[in-house]
């Protein structure tokens, strides 16, 4: 179908583009990527009655590489994501999860801050930011807030966003020496939203696993740490032994839901085989 | 532009043309580009990005055409398969589409074609399987995929023996 009716702004500035929300209130929804909002509006799924395209704003784009973090502007194309090197170097695990998200000609449009602020939990970027610790900067009317990837994503869909903010940016902490991530998901098509994936970061230093980070999606209504699991692998040796053994930890840590992809049950086993893939594949981990 | 309108001035470039129009907010590009411009290489499937039948060129780089309204194409520069067969950027492509039968129906043949010359400008060498991969959001349902890949080796390996061009 095609979208419905609906009046299209297209702000210069973060201010204008606050000035709008807060004129339109309840009846306007940024417009980034649009790569999800565009098929919601022709589904008729969503109907807002005014657009705010923050595609021309200058200030919500590009990655910049501070002193102990790299910060994502919200309009951040996907493939500028994936070709980074900045990326590549910093924030390995992004870098990692890019060929995974949708095809090239949705990447090339779709953006950082549009995938986060959407929050689909069968989305990458939400459980990188999880696994990164990632912090959300967000503007309104009072100026800006920062919220932690744990407290920004509330459940389906639904995220620490108020009525009238935009999401600016997203910052990192810098990847620091000895710490190394992995990647996996399994998908129908490549390309298409997950069944499951996880998103893995932390330290092989000395041969054992510490401070990782865990986090899945496609199993729940918003991405989800696998705390059981990451506990009963801190301090064991990096080995695939190892990491056989605590799989079962996540028996406790999911409880994903059937849907039109698969049981239950499917996406819990599917959930150790990815993680078990992951793993045995991650820099520093005995072969 | 700061205040929300249902009608919009759009001008752009379209194949190496300006072209200047009055487009409601939500008429997508795909469908601007049949409806207005007559331009009916770029074909509407899904409508919700899924079968990339719609892909165009915008600035350069391929997207769905169904996932972006043509307003938001103001001031930028479109390329559709009618602009890149008249400028003979894929008559190599189309060429091997044809002596490996790389097609049926042909629906989906023009995003494909728009996809297959995006990936041999950056990568002039790619293996079948980066083929593969990179054509995974493009669905063809006559052909089983395996021609698609075959025609698009033959023109990169022509390529490659070139020296890339």
């Amino acid at each position: 179908m095609k979208a419905p009716r609906f009046a299209y702004a297209r702000p210069a500035s973060i201010a204008q583009a606050l000035a709008l929300l807060a004129e339109h209130k309840d009846d306007a929804r940024v417009l980034a990527g649009g790569q999800s909002l565009v098929p919601m509006l022709n589904f008729r799924v969503a109907a807002p009655k005014v657009l705010v395209d923050v595609n021309r704003i200058g200030a919500l784009a590009g990655i910049k590489v501070a002193k102990d973090h790299v910060r994502i502007g919200a309009l951040t194309r996907h493939v500028e994501l994936e070709r980074s090197e900045e990326i590549a170097r910093h924030l390995p695990l992004l870098s990692q999860a890019m060929p995974y998200v949708a095809h090239p000609a949705i990447r090339n449009r779709g953006t950082f801050g549009g995938s986060c602020a959407l929050a689909d939990p069968a989305a990458e970027l939400p459980a990188c930011a999880l696994a990164l610790d990632a912090t959300f900067v967000l503007a309104g009317k009072k100026g800006e807030r920062r919220v932690a990837a744990k407290d920004f994503f509330k459940g389906l869909y639904a995220t620490a966003l108020k009525p009238g903010e935009l999401l600016v940016a997203a910052e990192f902490p810098r990847a620091k020496a000895g710490y190394v991530s992995a990647f996996g998901e399994l998908a129908r098509r490549h390309g298409d939203y997950a069944m499951v994936g996880v998103a893995i970061h932390g330290s092989t230093k000395g041969g054992k696993f510490s401070q990782l980070r865990v986090a899945f999606f496609g199993v729940g209504d918003r991405p989800v740490r696998a705390a059981q699991f990451e506990r009963a692998l801190d301090g064991e040796a990096a080995t695939p032994t190892a990491v056989e053994g605590a799989l079962a930890k996540l028996d406790a840590d999911l409880q994903p839901r059937a849907d039109l992809q698969a049981s239950a049950a499917t996406k819990l086993h599917l959930a150790k085989v990815i993680t078990g893939r992951a793993l045995r594949q991650m820099e520093g981990v005995a072969s | 532009m700061n205040a929300a309108a249902e009608t919009l001035e759009v001008s752009l470039t379209v194949n190496g043309e300006q072209v200047k129009r009055s487009v409601p907010a939500r008429l997508n590009l795909a469908d601007f580009l049949r409806n207005e411009l007559g331009l009916t290489g770029t074909h509407v499937g899904c409508e919700h990005g899924v079968c990339g039948a719609c892909t165009v060129r915008v600035d350069g780089e391929i997207v769905r055409g169904c996932l972006m309204f043509a307003a938001q194409a103001d001031g930028s520069t479109v390329d559709t398969v009618e602009g890149l067969s008249d400028s003979r950027e894929i008559e190599e492509l189309q060429s091997a589409f044809v002596l490996t039968n790389a097609l049926q129906c042909g629906f989906c043949t023009p995003g494909i074609l728009m996809a297959a010359q995006a990936l041999l400008r950056d990568e002039p060498n790619p293996s079948r399987e980066r083929i593969r991969e990179f054509l995974a959001g493009n669905y063809c349902r006559c052909t089983g995929y395996q021609a698609i890949v075959d025609a698009i080796e033959v023109v990169a390996k022509a390529r490659a023996s070139r020296g890339g061009r």
